[in-house]
């Protein structure tokens, strides 16, 4: 039962979920979810312009998902638009031009589902390679921006004027998250990606006491909702990317339920901050 | 200028005539003040006079557009910004807060929250903490850095009256056993700390600096504050010579308008002489909290 493809997804699966786990954690704390989703998007636009010009399809996507972060950073900064209605113009029309420019491409035939909701079958052995290589270094990154990406989480303000760089640690994080969605697109597929981000750290707050704990925790969390994904989709023939969700949402489910855990009633008073 | 401790050692910091512009707008202007080792410093004016712009300028978080910031070089801050949210999402406890900016010692975060008196809390949750504790729990880590330069946005907010007194008199031995500066913001425009070496009150510019007058031996203040109170807190008589009218533009005391004030303008008294001309005229609307406790040593001109 297990080909060789199958195992070359499963690693490639696991290597993704490890290193979506800690900077999920950042999503989910600094509330950029719906940012993710942005880059992710535009990652079509990535494989329309890797098709068009003949590039590497993740150097393309990397690229591409890189701009367009850097690209909203700017409009940001004229704060013309709210950064919710320049998100949804940025994430829309990212990849609605992919999917033109795809569709003028009349000489190339593409999985356009295999894209957006991933293909374990696309996995070789090269790809297994670049997911574990770059994961590697985006863990190695992730451990030496550890502090003051905290940091900066927690307050911008109080990270930089105690001698760090919150803006520097934004736009490495913003890198980070442009690698990961060029990794991670064949897998779990573009419009699922933040999912995978967001699902196992959201499930992994319930049982974490510290923030490093809900980091290794949702990179744990990821790699069981990846294997039993995959296998799902192996068993009933279902695309890999939403297998994958449908896993990691049972799991979220399950660890809702109040299982012995005193903790439950601390996630659930969820009055925030706001009040200090 | 009106620092008593030895007046040779190199300020900490130091802004020269620092301005900062926001689309166009000056949030602050021509601000002047330095703060050497051991001093304090209390900032206080208005709402949005920008008395947080200042500090944070001061500190380098942000940036002058008109004059310039000197710092010590290497200066160690140890900062509690006004507002501070933690996402929920974030499970941090009092005492991983304590090591968010740089590692620290087991010893050294157990010392500084026990002398801010929130040991109790080092394994909760920030979220579940009250507005006081938390202040505390910041007051804590940005001491236990051991900081050269102490910069504090209105720490005693949320903090009840007793516990105002009690944090002030925690800033003020902080500072005579570390020896760090200290630039404090205050949300009360006429009683600050009574240690506060110069007070600068702030409304988009220096409108007046002096030191605080002790209350501690006036009978009145004694029996409105408590005597421990007395001995802690202090009354700044401001000395304005104009007024900020509504519209935003300026009434000097020589009965010119302007549409912006600051030094150098022309209008102004030199801040040298330590004239202490302010009253019910003034107008600024800082006064009148305190009718009938306007202090009688006014110094003759």
């Amino acid at each position: 039962m297990l080909d060789d493809f199958f195992v070359r997804a499963l690693i490639a699966g696991i290597g993704i979920a490890v290193m979506a786990g800690p900077l999920g954690c950042f999503v989910i704390w600094r509330r950029m979810a719906y940012f993710g989703d942005t880059m992710a998007h535009s990652a079509l636009l990535g494989v329309a312009l890797s098709l068009l010009l003949d590039l590497n399809l993740m150097v393309a996507v990397f690229i591409v998902a890189a701009a367009v972060s850097l690209l909203l950073l700017f409009l940001q900064r004229r704060g013309a638009l709210s950064t919710d209605a320049l998100l949804g113009i940025l994430s829309h029309s990212a990849l609605s031009i992919g999917l033109v420019i795809v569709a003028f491409m009349t000489w190339v035939r593409i999985d356009l589902v295999g894209f957006l909701f991933g293909d374990i079958l696309a996995v070789s052995e090269s790809d297994i390679d670049i997911i574990w290589g770059g994961g590697i270094l985006v863990i190695f990154a992730i451990v030496y921006l550890w502090r003051p990406l905290l940091a900066s989480t927690v307050n911008p303000e109080l990270a930089e004027a105690e001698g760090m760089r919150p803006e520097r640690a934004r736009l490495f994080f913003m890198l980070l998250m442009a690698l990961v969605i060029a990794i991670a697109m064949k897998i779990v597929g573009i419009l699922l990606i933040t999912s995978l981000l967001i699902i196992p750290a959201a499930t992994a707050r319930r049982f974490s006491t510290s923030p490093e704990i809900m980091a290794v925790l949702a990179s744990v969390i990821g790699a069981l909702a990846v294997t039993g994904g995959l296998f799902g989709s192996l068993h009933w023939d279902t695309p890999s990317g939403p297998s994958i969700v449908v896993a990691a949402l049972a799991l979220f489910v399950l660890s809702l339920l109040p299982i012995g855990r005193r903790r439950l009633e601390t996630a659930s008073h969820s009055t925030p901050g706001g009040h200090h | 200028m009106l620092n008593f401790r030895s007046p040779e050692t190199t300020p900490l910091v130091r802004l020269n005539n620092a301005g900062v512009s926001r689309n166009g707008r000056w949030l602050v202007r021509g601000v002047e003040f330095s703060i050497s080792p051991g001093e304090i410093v209390t900032l206080i004016g208005p709402n949005g006079s920008g008395k947080s712009t200042t500090a944070k300028t001061a500190i380098g978080v942000m940036k002058a557009d008109e004059g310039y910031v000197e710092r010590k070089p290497g200066l160690k801050v140890g900062y509690v910004p006004q507002k501070l949210a933690v996402d929920w999402t974030l499970p941090l406890t009092v005492e991983r807060l304590m090591t968010l900016t740089g590692p620290l010692k087991g010893r050294e975060i157990e010392e500084a929250l026990s002398s801010t008196g929130v040991l109790h809390l080092a394994k909760a949750e920030v979220q579940h903490l009250s507005g006081g504790e938390f202040q505390r729990a910041l007051l804590a880590r940005a001491i236990a850095r051991k900081p050269d330069l102490l910069v504090l946005d209105e720490p005693v907010q949320g903090v009840d009256f007793s516990g105002e007194i009690a944090l002030y008199e925690l800033i003020k031995q902080i500072r005579n056993r570390t020896g760090c500066g200290i630039l404090l913001i205050s949300h009360d425009l006429h009683i600050v700390m009574a240690e506060t070496d110069t007070v600068v009150c702030l409304n988009g510019h220096v409108c007046c600096r002096g030191t605080p007058q002790a209350v501690s031996q006036s009978p009145e203040y004694q029996k409105l504050f408590g005597r421990r109170a007395a001995s802690t807190l202090a009354v700044y008589s401001h000395n304005h010579d104009h007024t900020h009218l509504p519209d935003g533009r300026v009434l000097h005391a020589d009965g010119s308008i302007t549409e912006h004030c600051y030094p150098g303008d022309g209008h102004h008294h030199d801040e040298d002489d330590n004239v202490h001309d302010h009253g019910d005229d003034c107008g600024c609307g800082h006064h009148s909290r305190l009718h009938g406790f306007e202090l009688k040593e006014k110094r003759d001109a």
